[in-house]
């Protein structure tokens, strides 16, 4: 068995066996959990954000309809909803609400509450920001009753239940919604676990226990603060006891610096995360429009030999397609390693790929590589694929650039080749397939490739319901995105948390996003 | 004395309008988008009538010359207008960071006036004997260290030694004294290191200067006491250049502190500037700007009262 799957495989155990254990405790009421966030979210409204520097200290104060289950991700259970129900033909959701749930200001949440909610997400009043707008554009909502919301279809929609899970669609009150709709930007009103104590802007963010919160005897927590610090304040943070958790994942060195120093406090979970970093090749220039030049570059590259070297220094690990490896849509090895770029025989990968350069009249290429000036795992990324084209004759110069300018190239397609990544808070193939389709259909779509049949594989993968049928096309789209290589998934990231041992009822996802309300957390002190 | 001060104080206006008007089209030069960072912060694919409704909000759909005008409309009400990033307005996000940053600057300064004024003194009166050549090492490794540097080494000591790092956040130190300087005290100490080894080189260098005088020697020749020369007649001469060099590097201080202030996870000015610079937050930067300008405007006014005090012909003049 090879080391790294030994590794997976033991990590694996140990996450069971930590899950477990947790489960087995009776767990104790009382502490405040301080955790550090590496980043500050720009305001406090969800609908507005894409960042988990909004979820981790803003989730604890929200309830959602339904949302994914921490101990058993992908699954979706009751938040809000108590129950739900899908019509025969799939186009009609009813949920059946919870009684008793209050907001933090004593008022009663009811399905108005909801409608008014997912109606700003889907249609925004002016002046307010929706960023998922198109993602849920196909559903309506109603409140028949006010223990009751029905979500109809205009058109099928596969993946409703997990779109609806998402962490960023937090309830709002619809009363207040009513004075004032951009009220969530700068106020925290909602019905979730904690209430807000303080945010002091560029240090903390302060919750304490909310006594109403519609489930009886949680949360545990007295409360919790967040540290907003930069990334390399949260090792020497643990380690001087100014907080005991980071949520969002670390380094390899940063984990073995940890374990090596506080071994018997600290606790690892590592798995796989949903983020990936890709090349993106630029079709709207030549050569990237030439197939072969883009398979060679994607050939050149050694994704397994990359994972064994990569994950020792880096949080690059898994090698993968569009999915996440190891979600249950994605190809299958395999297959994978039969697509150009994933094969494990590199030597016969690099030979064709100078077989296909030469074909293509680029034996000598060169081209500049951009990329965004962040160490991890940008820099690696990149340092690895430049030294692996040069094993096939092309040269590439690596061009680092502060975020705010690499956005701007990157989205004005002013650039050869980049070093992008896929990020969101589930799997689902509509999320994930965002940055593969043309610019039509997706802003992010920054390869400038014009090719519509990505784009209507996409569409009938989002209209199919039938699991097993939407796997069969995702899967298809898959091959397809791949082979014709507008851009390619180079890793994806290894997800590691080290927090405190004291720190009982969090379990880790593939996703930052999810499972941060701190419902169920208590601390075993 | 007053007329001269009222006449300075007025040539800062001026001074700041020059300032706030070189910055607003400066910073407008800046390729990158705050809303695009704001929105696509992690890789969201948000579509562009979004980015263009929120551009619109914040006013950046407007005409360059109606910003302007905006935006110099507000600044004799003290309104430098909104941050674009948080919304909230730009005088409430730099007061906020404004009483840490001033405190490690004060700190610092004073750790720098105690080291520096006895330690030049003493080298330039022991001048090429052991004394002076372990004063010059000091200074010289003070000035070649960079100060975050220092700040990482002293984190590392807390944590090797003791395992244990002051409390993230500032608290005034009239609310909890002990927990303000345990905050506090870190960041001054590493950059009061780089201040005082300035200030040291400047007053040994100045001080042997005036030491090489004709007034020098004339008080020695009429034998008074070298600590009367010194008390009287060379020190207030040094400490001229010196006072200069304390100033300017205060004032380097209050927005300067960028990585030491990140080091030591301190909500200071820096870290404001270099966020506010990284998410391309032009009413943020027009604002510290202005505040910087502001303070090397002030700093120097106080030098040249500072001058006037050290040396009567200065004021007479």
């Amino acid at each position: 068995m090879p080391g790294s799957i030994r590794k997976v495989l033991a990590a694996a155990a140990a996450l069971t066996l930590a899950t477990g254990v947790a489960s087995a405790q009776t767990p104790k009421r009382g502490g405040t959990l301080n955790f550090s966030v590496v980043a500050e979210p720009p305001n406090y409204d969800c609908h507005g954000s894409t960042t988990f520097a909004l979820i981790h200290p803003i989730a604890p104060h929200y309830s959602l309809l339904v949302k994914f289950d921490g101990k058993d991700y992908p699954k979706v259970v009751p938040d809000l909803a108590q129950s739900w129900n899908v019509s025969s033909d799939g186009m009609t959701y009813t949920f059946k609400l919870r009684s008793g749930v209050k907001f933090h200001d004593g008022s009663p949440l009811t399905s108005e509450d909801i409608k008014a909610s997912y109606d700003r997400i889907i249609s925004p009043p002016q002046g307010v920001v929706s960023i998922r707008k198109a993602y849920y554009s196909d559903l309506s909502v109603s409140a028949p009753d006010p223990t009751t919301v029905v979500f109809k279809l205009k058109n099928p929609m596969a993946g409703v239940l997990e779109a609806l899970a998402s962490p960023f669609n937090c309830i709002y009150s619809a009363a207040k919604l009513k004075q004032n709709p951009r009220y969530p930007e700068t106020e925290i009103m909602g019905s979730g676990p904690f209430t807000l104590v303080e945010h002091v802007r560029g240090t903390s963010w302060q919750g304490k226990r909310f006594e109403g919160y519609y489930d009886k005897g949680k949360p545990y927590l007295d409360g919790y603060k967040a540290f907003f610090v930069k990334s390399n304040g949260v090792v020497p943070g643990i380690i001087g006891g100014q907080f005991d958790a980071e949520f969002r994942g670390r380094n390899p060195s940063e984990r073995t610096q940890l374990l090596d120093k506080m071994k018997e406090n600290l606790t690892a979970f590592e798995g796989t995360w949903v983020n990936n970093l890709m090349i993106v090749f630029n079709t709207t220039r030549k050569p990237f429009d030439d197939i072969r030049v883009r398979q060679a570059l994607s050939m050149a590259v050694d994704r397994w030999g990359g994972s064994e070297a990569l994950s020792k220094i880096s949080i690059l690990k898994y090698v993968g397609g569009v999915m996440r490896p190891g979600y249950a849509m994605s190809l299958p090895e395999a297959e994978l390693v039969k697509l150009p770029g994933f094969s494990k025989d590199i030597a016969k990968s690099r030979e064709e790929a100078k077989k296909l350069l030469e074909q293509a009249g680029h034996k000598d290429l060169k081209f500049k590589l951009l990329n965004r000036n962040v160490a991890e795992p940008y820099t690696p990324g990149a340092v690895y694929s430049i030294d692996q084209w040069r094993r096939i004759g092309v040269t590439a110069e690596h061009e680092q650039l502060e975020t705010k300018l690499y956005q701007d190239r990157v989205a004005s397609g002013d650039f050869d080749v980049a070093i992008e990544f896929q990020a969101d808070f589930m799997d689902d193939p509509t999320a994930q397939f965002s940055k593969f389709l043309t610019k039509k259909s997706s802003p992010s779509g920054y390869s400038g490739h014009t090719d519509i049949k990505i784009d209507e594989m996409y569409d009938k993968q989002r209209r199919t319901i039938d699991v097993a049928e939407r796997t069969k096309i995702v899967r298809e789209m898959e091959r397809y995105a791949l082979t014709q290589a507008y851009n390619v998934p180079l890793l994806w990231w290894q997800r590691i948390i080290v927090n405190h041992k004291k720190i009982k009822g969090w379990y880790m996802t593939p996703s930052h996003y999810l499972w941060q309300d701190l419902s169920t957390v208590w601390l075993d002190q | 004395m007053l007329w001269y001060v009222i006449r300075r104080l007025l040539l800062v206006i001026p001074t700041l309008l020059g300032v706030a008007i070189a910055v607003f089209f400066l910073i407008r030069v800046m390729p990158g988008d705050v809303v695009v960072v704001k929105l696509r912060a992690d890789g969201a694919a948000v579509s562009e009538e979004t980015i263009q409704a929120e551009r619109k909000r914040l006013g950046l759909d407007k005409p360059l010359y109606q910003q302007f005008i905006d935006y110099m409309g507000g600044l004799p009400r003290l309104d430098l207008g909104k941050s674009l990033w948080t919304g909230e307005p730009v005088i409430k996000e730099i007061a906020l960071r404004m009483p840490v940053s001033l405190q490690i600057a004060i700190m610092a300064g004073v750790i720098a006036v105690l080291i520096a004024i006895p330690l030049g003194t003493i080298s330039a009166l022991y001048r090429d004997t052991w004394i002076d050549h372990t004063v010059r090492v000091i200074a010289v490794s003070g000035l070649a260290i960079p100060s975050f540097w220092l700040g990482m080494l002293i984190i590392l000591a807390l944590l090797t030694l003791f395992n244990w790092l002051p409390k993230i956040g500032y608290v005034p130190i009239w609310q909890d004294p002990l927990t303000n300087l345990a905050v506090t005290i870190w960041p001054a100490a590493s950059v009061g290191y780089r201040y005082a080894a300035v200030a040291t080189r400047m007053m040994r260098s100045s001080l042997l200067e005036v030491m090489r005088e004709d007034y020098i020697r004339t008080a020695r020749a009429k034998g008074v006491w070298t600590r009367l020369i010194m008390r009287r007649h060379a020190l207030r001469n040094a400490m001229l250049p010196v006072v200069t060099v304390i100033g300017l590097e205060f004032a380097f201080l209050i927005g300067g502190l960028v990585v030491t202030e990140q080091v030591f996870n301190i909500n200071g000015i820096g870290k404001l500037f270099v966020d506010a610079t990284a998410r391309g937050d032009f009413n943020l930067i027009q604002g510290l700007v202005l505040l910087i300008a502001t303070i090397f405007v002030l700093v120097n006014l106080v030098v040249d009262l500072l001058y006037g005090w050290l040396d009567p012909r200065i004021r007479l003049r």
